[in-house]
């Protein structure tokens, strides 16, 4: 039988509700295993909401320590953690919301060689990362493991998400097909962003996990969010998957992982 | 089966959170027996179970209170 402690039932109240979440959502999010991929502007956000959610085991992975440049953005680190492992400052967070949640730290770069064991057991991942390579290789594994996913960009006042469900609605390679050229990803002085513009992407990201993992709505499949939020505004394109997709059609160009070059800013993130 | 819960003890919104809760916990075809008191739990219990596809079978004062039934 479904039952709460009466401390569960108050913190997650406005959880239960929701008709489209309610006592059965709930239950469901405690049940469930979400991965993070970065613990940086996206993943901050995104992995405290989904400790506020109540998700069972959340598993964060990124490699670096705090620096002062990230807490502009990154609002799960403060100060007094910075040289601190960013999944060791994550995991303090995540508990001190809620401490029903088991967090998983792993401190590592995501590559061909280890993601698909990073992402094993895991109902949904939420792709943080801030460079194509990676994201290029998050799509290829989700995709072959056949993990759900969300996709998320920001850059300057921009940002941009849509949510993968392998082999069933568009992956990130179907729209986009391979990292673009050196010359036209952002220089060091162009690689600006408005915190809160991270906030904004990571919280849709968030949404989009807890709503996966509900079921209430419709997740972002088959389409593209984009948002400028210096006119704020909000834009949602329909995509379609490309039957002649590298990764995720009949015939497959790509069949097994492989690191891209990590074309990434030297910029301190 | 007849089934009963006392929300009278509480606040919005913990009167229709342990009124979900409950209903969640008891069989399709059973009835749930809810003592509440009037205004707002009044308001909102009846109408909420309505709308979540139960069938709200009598509604019945005593003393004070009221005695919703709801059959799930």
């Amino acid at each position: 039988m479904i039952d709460f402690t009466q401390s569960q039932l108050e913190r997650y109240s406005r959880h239960i509700l929701l008709n489209s979440v309610g006592v059965e959502g709930q239950l469901k999010l405690m049940n469930s295993r979400v991965l993070i991929i970065g613990a940086g502007g996206l993943g901050a956000p995104a992995a405290m909401y989904c400790a506020a959610a109540g998700i069972g085991r959340i598993g964060v992975v990124d490699a670096d320590a705090v620096e002062v440049s990230n807490l502009q953005r990154q609002i799960i680190h403060f100060t007094k953690d910075i040289g601190a492992l960013k999944v060791m400052s994550a995991k303090d967070k995540i508990e001190a919301i809620n401490p029903d949640v088991t967090v998983e730290p792993v401190r590592a770069f995501v590559q061909a060689s280890n993601i698909e064991g990073i992402i094993d057991g895991y109902d949904f991942v939420i792709d943080g990362t801030d460079n194509f390579a990676t994201k290029f290789l998050i799509n290829d594994a989700c995709v072959m493991k056949r993990i759900p996913y969300s996709h998320g960009g920001i850059l300057r006042f921009n940002g941009q998400t849509m949510t993968v469900l392998p082999k069933k609605s568009a992956c990130y390679r179907c729209v986009f097909h391979k990292p673009p050229p050196e010359n036209m990803i952002p220089t060091c002085s162009e690689a600006g962003v408005l915190g809160a513009v991270a906030g904004m992407l990571g919280t849709i990201q968030a949404a989009e996990a807890l709503k996966y993992i509900t079921g209430a709505g419709e997740v972002l499949a088959d389409a593209l969010l984009t948002f400028d939020a210096l006119p704020m505004n909000f834009r949602k394109v329909k995509l379609r998957k490309n039957p002649k997709c590298a990764v995720c059609s009949e015939h497959p160009s790509i069949t097994r992982l492989i690191d891209g070059q990590q074309i990434v800013c030297d910029l301190k993130k | 089966m007849l089934h009963s819960i006392d929300i009278t003890k509480e606040r919005c919104p913990m009167t229709m959170v342990k009124v979900k809760l409950k209903l969640s916990q008891i069989e399709k075809g059973d009835m749930l027996d809810v003592l509440l008191a009037e205004g707002e739990p009044l308001q909102s219990v009846p109408r909420t179970a309505e709308e979540q596809g139960h069938h709200v079978e009598e509604i019945r004062k005593e003393g004070a209170y009221y005695h919703v039934m709801i059959r799930k």
